[in-house]
Formats: C-alpha cells, sequence, structure tokens
C-alpha cells in the first residue's frame, strides 16, 4: 500500500536538491507539487530534482514536474533534473517532454 | 462468445490502489513477452485510464466501483484490457488527448492511452458508466523473441 511522498531536501552549494524517495503518481503528486513549491519560494538559483529513486511517473507526476518548469521559469530559478531511469524516460518520450526539462548526469553538474 | 476474462479484479476509487494494478500488468505483460518498455507504457496507460475514472468519472470519490478484466490473447498474441465503472458518462466522441505542443500540465491521460495501445475504444454501458477496451499486441520483435514453445492464451 502506499504511503505519502517523502521528498528528501538539502542544499548542494548554492543549489536546492530535492529527492522524492519513491514513485511520483496521483497519490503521492501533492506532496511533490508541495515540496517544489516551498523551494521555489525561497528562489534559490537553481532547483535540483533528483529522480534517481523514481522508479514510476504516470501523468500526475509528469504535470506536477511542468508546473515545476513553469512556476521556476517565473520566478527564475533554474530547474535540472537528473537520475532519469529507462522507465521515467518512456513517459516523457511518449508525451513529447524531453526536449523541455534541462536534464543533466549528476547531481553536482547540475548545481555547479 | 467471449471467452470469460483470465483476470477480473474489480477495484475502490482509491488512488493508493492503483500501484497494485500496475504491478499486476507488469506480471501479466512479462508472461505475455512483453518488453520492459512497452510494459512500462502498457502499465502508465491502464494507470492512466483508472486515474481518469477517478479524478473526472467519480470526482475523486473513493467509494466508487472499477472492474478491470484482462484477456490473454493468442493471435495476435497481446493482451485485452476492459475497463468499466459506474460512474458519470461522457460523450466517447468527445474524448480526446490534447495536442502536445501546448506545454501545460494535465490532459496527458488519454494522449498515453491512444499512443500506447493498438486500440482503445471508449463507450457507455446500457447499465450506466463507462467500458473502454484496450488491447496492446507485441511488436514484431517481441515476438521474435519468444521462445517457440510459449504457452497458450485465449482468443476472445
Amino acid at each position: 500500500m502506499n504511503k505519502d511522498l517523502v521528498v528528501e531536501r538539502r542544499s548542494e552549494g548554492a543549489a536546492v536538491v530535492l529527492t522524492p524517495q519513491s514513485d511520483i503518481d496521483m497519490a503521492r503528486a501533492p506532496a511533490m507539487r508541495t515540496a517544489v513549491a516551498a523551494v521555489i519560494r525561497d528562489r534559490p538559483p537553481t532547483l535540483v530534482l533528483d529522480l534517481s529513486k523514481v522508479i514510476y511517473v504516470d501523468s500526475s507526476g509528469i504535470a506536477t514536474l511542468v508546473e515545476a518548469l513553469q512556476i521556476s521559469l517565473k520566478n527564475n530559478v533554474r530547474l535540472v533534473l537528473v537520475g532519469i531511469n529507462p522507465r521515467v524516460q518512456s513517459a516523457f518520450e511518449i508525451t513529447k517532454l524531453v526536449g523541455m526539462f534541462n536534464i543533466s548526469d549528476s547531481v553536482a553538474k547540475a548545481a555547479g | 462468445m467471449t471467452p470469460e476474462p483470465d483476470i477480473s479484479i474489480r477495484i475502490f476509487s482509491e488512488p493508493q490502489l492503483l500501484a497494485g494494478v500496475r504491478a499486476l500488468v507488469e506480471v501479466v505483460g512479462t508472461g505475455m513477452g512483453f518488453a520492459e518498455k512497452n510494459r512500462c507504457l502498457m502499465s502508465l496507460a491502464i494507470d492512466e485510464a483508472l486515474s481518469n475514472i477517478i479524478r473526472h468519472g467519480y470526482d475523486s470519490r473513493r467509494d466508487g466501483l472499477i472492474w478491470i478484466h484482462i484477456w490473454r490473447v493468442n493471435e495476435p498474441r497481446g493482451l485485452r484490457f476492459v475497463i468499466e465503472d459506474l460512474a458519470r458518462t461522457v460523450d466517447p466522441a468527445k474524448i480526446k488527448g490534447r495536442h502536445l505542443d501546448d506545454i501545460r500540465p494535465g490532459g496527458l491521460g488519454v494522449h498515453i492511452i491512444k499512443e500506447t495501445m493498438n486500440e482503445a475504444e471508449w463507450e457507455i454501458r446500457k447499465d450506466g458508466g463507462m467500458r473502454l477496451t484496450m488491447s496492446k499486441r507485441l511488436s514484431d520483435e517481441e515476438r521474435q523473441s519468444l521462445e517457440p514453445n510459449a504457452r497458450g492464451t485465449t482468443n476472445p
């Protein structure tokens, strides 16, 4: 049975790194949305979403990431995604969103 | 006459139950010979169909009923899914995915279903609610990689 999504928050230099600890689906997307909004309110130069522990993302999760992108742009926060596994990549591909996001292969690079 | 489904389950319209359905689709998809990417997309499509029923059909109520029936199909090899509910009905002609050039959250579910499945057809049930029938066939590559003595399936 699912539990609420736990989203770890830490700093990496001036960047803030959010690491959701499990899948982002319909049941868990609200917690992710709340975590992103809290970071954006602080307006760090960079927000890194480390998705390395996310095995599955549904359209609610994708919508949450699109929202994160939109509010990041509006608040001059650079949003970078890291740790996308092939399954999450498939969801991005089928929704043709791959090119929309800034994607990096490590948290250190993303935060730099 | 359509044979009985290989699997039939009934769930409440509770988002936390969807992970279990996804797992079921993964297992059945593996048994049929679907590759990981297609299993993932198929689970996503079923998940989207259920999410849409919960969100739009039952207005996020958690006590609605949803039935999921699965057939293993032999020729052409693949899976057939029927999802039924007693939720608010909608004209099937109005069920459309949004244009993906319009970058905004939401409205992706129908697009995902249509892109992933070989067939997806919505209809209004005589007894109320909606029925969504979907099928997914193995790709040529997946068929070729099957063992020659792969076990038999039903053929609705």
